[in-house]
């Protein structure tokens, strides 16, 4: 029978496991991009990349019509007003629209402002494709005014069969603290 | 103290005996929450033939393989075939299970082809609800009395569950539901529909469910959400189509005909005592959760409002305070759940109770000059 | 690092005998004072969160609300559910750990004894903090034991600061706990002692140890993603930010599925070594006992989604999730069905670590069963965020993890002091707690069906006769705990006078040292044959 291990054997048992530890550290972590990258391709909670989509070049399916619905809403402590043009529109899969949504900073200062989108059900969010929206950038509004900002959009003609209706909603959420710099810059410009 | 505690151990007697005692999950007034009731007695009938089999084989063995009967022990300690079977027959029970649990499953994720969409919005600590396609939207508060809760008053029937306004839905149509939130994760829960979905602030998810008979049902927040958690019931009433209808165009022309009683109520002042009656009225329904009734909060988590700088000097601060809400804090944008008569009387109060005594009084068409100004 | 590492024949009291006073317990690097240290810690928390347990159901005593506001109701359920699973019950499997291990594989102490002395104590200064934090502004963490953001992050006091540093402090306890334990498993077994001929207590709790490095250091960045969001302005789990609530939830229970079995496996080990000693016959099929336990180790990873079916997830994940969970069930029955194999036509004696092994049998399978019905992703709709999900867990964890810890102290008693325990005191604890506990836990699934969501402090009177009977059950319970209490302390005071092997069907290498064990034990390895 052998003798007990030696001590540099205890070392790099140690030295392994402590390897192991910062790597699930780091693979803690690692879940937040992984997690968009599975919600992204899923549909996972109906989040969706806010990536700009090409326009459609697959044909429209006019069998079918799917309705969807447009639900706006503006988070606490911030004085928006913030509607879309129409509650809701029914389009054939495969056409493109553009939907206008209606934005009044309801303040006295300039204020920057961030949509944030989630698409039910989630696995709609799949075949949504934007070629133009407010949500891909910060919105800067001066103080008091108001403006419309447009949405393109289509379905992709492959949407399941079993989807009927779409749900998009956008909330609005305050980034005056941390706007990005081109969006300051907009506001700086004298509004006309 | 323990005559207290036995004066309370006799209050109870009558009360317990009008609970309607319950102990199982309720069937439910739905296709799907039948079906979730029988998979669940399905399952637990299953549980209870295993555990009869092996706590019987257990016991047996405890009453007859004792030493002190005289039992020598035997001394197998393996046998293949015995250890592949219990290793099989346990995984095509499991089989047996999944596969009513997954039809079931994918019949309730299907919200395809609803007839009408509520929005259902969570906040600490109430709910929103707002029909989509109509102009119809409100809040939904607990209704208990304080005096209740804290035992002052004698606990209703429905203690806890009740609130100044119910959804109404009607029977025999598919309803859809988008369940969101404004703050923390809150989780809309009726146990007789069978739906409980999570309100995830800035992300909308899906239920749906369609009630066979008309009634009253009642759930309650199921995610811990905070302080007051345990105080925001769901109630939800299901009338019959035609009545629902009916009710809906009602709540249409009444919404239409408050905006106009509001711009008229613009033009007229109320005096001190009447703004501070309503006031307080107010305050202790929408405010006092947080602020407490004696206006000094909880210190840390609720700022006082008793003393408080923006309560003494701030008025348009204020205003907006209570108006917007303040992001990043429980404070919520009361500017859409009180009328403006309401607004400026519990702004009132709050600058002229616990010895704020400013003094002033706002009106109705001050709080509307801020929202338009 | 090498300060750490490889002094198992250097320390410097090795041939000298213990330092007396409160030095010696707070320089010493004795596996068998460690392993004291933290059982009597892991005792006292049991008492702290235990009686933070007794306000919870005092004021569930009746509806209405008695005696505590709602926020400070909150930060009971929260705090009590921290301290005893990282104070109570982890720190008591990490303390038998330390006891038992190295007597277990014929080793002379653990691998790496300083380290020892560091994982336990920083351990009080973590739960210092943590209870510390419960008198500032604002009062203590009250977002719930699994501080879902963005409760925990934009909704919290100031406090959450504190309880992120107590949470990373026992983290760091926990990893150098685990790192000591697979060393020592790795490098330190006595000649002969094969991977397969160690005991299961020593299996279950290398698996154990690997779970931990795994899965404490995500706990690690989800609480210090909490932070960030809270404090520096990050927004991993804020969807202004572009961040999203419910990766906290699936970050959390990555962690915190397999923490579960952490809490669990240890237990198995145990009643694996109780049941056969009591039936004086082999333990029926070891090495399936082995495999189970790395498999439900194993799919502890792929489950953790069934804590969060409400969240909304697609079809196929819920599927997913819920087969996997399903899964688990069979490799956990195989363990129960090997202990009764294990008593059928033994030659069975009821001393106190035996009856306690057989309730642990009894009752975790309940919290199995109930265990199975929340797996199913339909009924779980009805079943989460209940009182149902309260019993079960609670089944598998007092019940379950504490009744094996009860076990084991009872079982180890006399090896550890000298002295027999009272065994009619310790049948009186047994009894009372096995009554308590089901008067406690079991009604709660009632309420949980019948519609009663868990975390609240006040509830509608259709629960008021459960609630009252689970209360009384609670106070039982409470006051059940302080006979062990005294039996050990009797039992450390003095007693009936120890053989080297107490129980008659006992084996290992444990009971081949005399009782108590000296000081140090083993320093010439056994041969294992």
């Amino acid at each position: 029978m052998s003798e007990r291990p030696t001590q540099p054997d205890n070392t790099r048992i140690v030295r392994r496991l402590l390897l192991t530890v910062v790597g699930m550290f780091a693979f803690g972590f690692a879940l937040v991009p992984l997690y968009n990258v599975f919600c992204d391709i899923t549909g996972f909670n109906g989040r969706f990349t806010d990536g700009q989509a090409a326009a459609n070049t697959k044909t429209v399916d006019t069998s079918r019509t799917i309705n969807v619905q447009f639900i706006t809403r503006v988070n606490k402590g911030m004085p928006w007003g913030f509607e879309p043009e129409v509650q809701s529109v029914r389009v054939h899969p495969g056409e493109t629209k553009v939907i206008n949504f209606f934005a009044k900073n309801l303040t006295g200062k300039n204020m920057v402002a961030q949509a944030i989108p989630s698409v039910a059900p989630g696995e709609a969010s799949l075949y949504l494709n934007k070629v133009e929206c407010f949500c891909f950038n910060q919105q800067p509004l001066a103080a008091g005014s108001d403006t419309a900002m447009p949405m393109q959009f289509y379905l992709d003609p492959e949407i399941p069969e079993h989807i009927h209706t779409v749900t998009l909603s956008y909330t609005m959420y305050d980034m005056t603290e941390n706007a990005q710099p081109d969006a300051l810059a907009a506001l700086a410009q004298p509004v006309n | 103290m323990s005559i207290k505690l036995i004066t309370a151990l006799t209050a109870m007697i009558p009360m317990a005996a009008q609970a309607r005692s319950q102990l199982n999950l309720p069937q439910g007034v739905t296709e799907i929450s039948n079906r979730v009731y029988d998979l669940h007695m399905t399952i637990f009938y299953i549980c209870c033939v295993i555990g009869l089999v092996v706590f019987g084989a257990m016991f047996w063995s405890m009453i007859r393989h004792r030493k002190s009967k005289g039992r020598k022990p035997a001394t197998f300690h393996e046998n293949v075939k015995v250890e592949i079977l219990w290793t099989v027959v346990p995984f095509l029970i499991l089989i047996g299970m999944a596969i009513p649990a997954t039809s079931t499953l994918i019949a309730m994720e299907d919200t395809s082809e609803a007839e009408l969409t509520v929005l259902v919005t969570g906040s600490q600590w109430k709910w929103h609800y707002r029909y989509l396609d109509s102009d119809v939207e409100y809040f939904s508060l607990l209704a208990t009395q304080r005096e209740q809760i804290e035992n002052k008053f004698d606990k209703g029937e429905n203690y806890l569950l009740e609130v100044d306004r119910p959804l109404v839905i009607p029977t025999d149509r598919k309803v859809r539901f988008l369940v969101t939130s404004d703050d923390v994760i809150h989780s809309w829960w009726v146990p007789d529909f069978a739906v409980k979905k999570d309100a995830n602030p800035g992300f909308i998810n899906e239920a749906w469910t369609k009630v066979d008979e008309p009634g009253i049902y009642r759930g309650q927040c199921a995610e811990l959400c905070g302080k007051d958690h345990g105080f925001m019931p769901v109630v939800v009433i299901a009338k019959e189509p035609a009545e629902f209808d009916a009710w809906l165009a009602e709540q249409e022309q009444i919404a239409q005909r408050e905006k106009e009683e509001e711009q008229r109520l613009l033009a007229m002042s109320m005096d001190m005592d009447e703004l501070m009656e309503l006031g307080e009225r107010v305050y202790l329904g929408s405010c006092a959760a947080c602020h407490q009734a004696n206006g000094e909060g909880i210190p840390g988590v609720f700022p006082a409002l008793k003393g408080s700088p923006m309560a003494l000097n701030d008025m348009q601060g204020h205003i907006n305070i209570v108006v917007n809400g303040k992001s990043g804090t429980s404070m919520q944008a009361f500017g859409n759940q009180l009328s403006l008569r309401e607004l400026a009387a519990v702004i009132t109060y709050e600058r002229n109770a616990w010895g704020n005594d400013t003094g002033e009084t706002v009106q109705a068409a001050d709080v509307n000059a801020f929202i338009n100004e | 690092m090498s300060t750490v590492v490889g002094e198992v024949d250097q320390h410097d009291d090795h041939h000298h005998h213990a330092p007396s006073g409160i030095t010696r317990w707070l320089f010493t690097t004795n596996h068998k004072d460690i392993g004291s240290l933290y059982l009597w810690f892991s005792f006292i928390m049991f008492l702290v969160g235990g009686s933070m347990a007794m306000v919870i159901r005092a004021e569930l005593f009746q509806p209405g609300l008695q005696l505590v506001d709602p926020h400070f109701f909150n930060q009971m359920t929260t705090v009590h559910g921290l301290i005893m699973v990282f104070g109570a019950v982890m720190p008591a499997f990490t303390g038998l750990a330390n006891w038992m291990i190295p007597m277990m594989i014929g080793a002379p102490d653990m691998a790496l004894p300083r380290m020892n002395n560091w994982s336990f104590w920083i351990l009080p200064f973590a739960f210092s903090i943590l209870l510390a934090s419960l008198f500032m502004e604002g009062g203590g963490p009250a977002f719930g034991w699994t501080f879902y953001a963005p409760l925990s992050t934009t909704y919290s006091s100031d406090s959450t600061a504190l309880f992120v540093f107590s949470v990373h402090i026992m983290g760091i306890s926990s990893i150098m706990g685990a790192i000591n334990v697979i060393v020592t498993i790795m490098n330190m077994r006595a000649p002969g002692m094969s991977y397969m001929k160690m005991p299961l207590f020593v299996w279950t709790w290398f698996i154990t140890a690997f779970l931990l490095i795994a899965v404490m250091p995500v706990l690690a960045g989800a609480v210090t993603m909490v932070l960030t969001d809270k404090y520096f302005g990050t927004s991993f789990f804020d969807a202004a930010g572009g961040g999203d609530p419910v990766l906290f939830q699936h970050i959390f229970w990555f962690f915190g599925h397999p923490e579960v079995y952490i809490m669990i496996l240890p237990s198995f080990g145990i009643v694996s070594a109780i049941i056969p000693a009591f039936s004086r016959k082999k333990l029926f099929g070891y090495a399936s006992m082995v495999y189970a336990t790395a498999a439900i180790a194993g799919l502890s990873f792929l489950v953790w989604a069934h804590h969060m079916f409400t969240t909304g997830m697609p079809v196929f994940a819920e599927l997913f999730f819920m087969y996997c969970t399903m899964l688990i069930s069979v490799p956990t029955g195989v363990k129960v069905f090997n202990w009764v194999a294990t008593m059928w036509r033994g030659s069975i004696s009821f001393e106190t670590p035996m009856l306690f092994a057989l309730a642990f049998v009894i009752l975790f399978t309940i919290g199995g069963f109930s265990g199975l019905m929340l797996a199913i992703t339909p009924v779980d709709f009805q079943y989460h965020d209940t009182y149902f999900v309260v019993a079960h867990f609670h089944y598998v964890l007092v019940s379950g993890a504490i009744f094996s810890i009860m076990a084991a102290a009872y079982y180890w008693l006399p090896k550890w002091t000298g002295h027999m325990y009272d065994e009619k005191l310790a049948k009186t604890h047994f009894w009372a707690s096995l009554i308590s506990v089901n008067v406690l836990f079991f009604p709660m699934h009632f309420a949980g069906l019948a519609g009663m969501p868990r975390r609240i402090p006040d509830y509608s009177i259709a629960f008021a006769d459960i609630n009252q009977i689970v209360s009384i059950g609670g106070f039982a319970f409470g006051l059940s705990q302080l006979i062990f209490l005294w039996v050990v302390i009797k039992c450390v005071k003095g007693g009936e006078k120890a053989p080297t092997k107490p129980w008659e069907g006992a084996e290992g290498l444990e009971w081949t040292v005399p009782s108590p064990a000296p000081y140090h034990t083993f320093d010439t390895p056994p041969e294992v044959k």
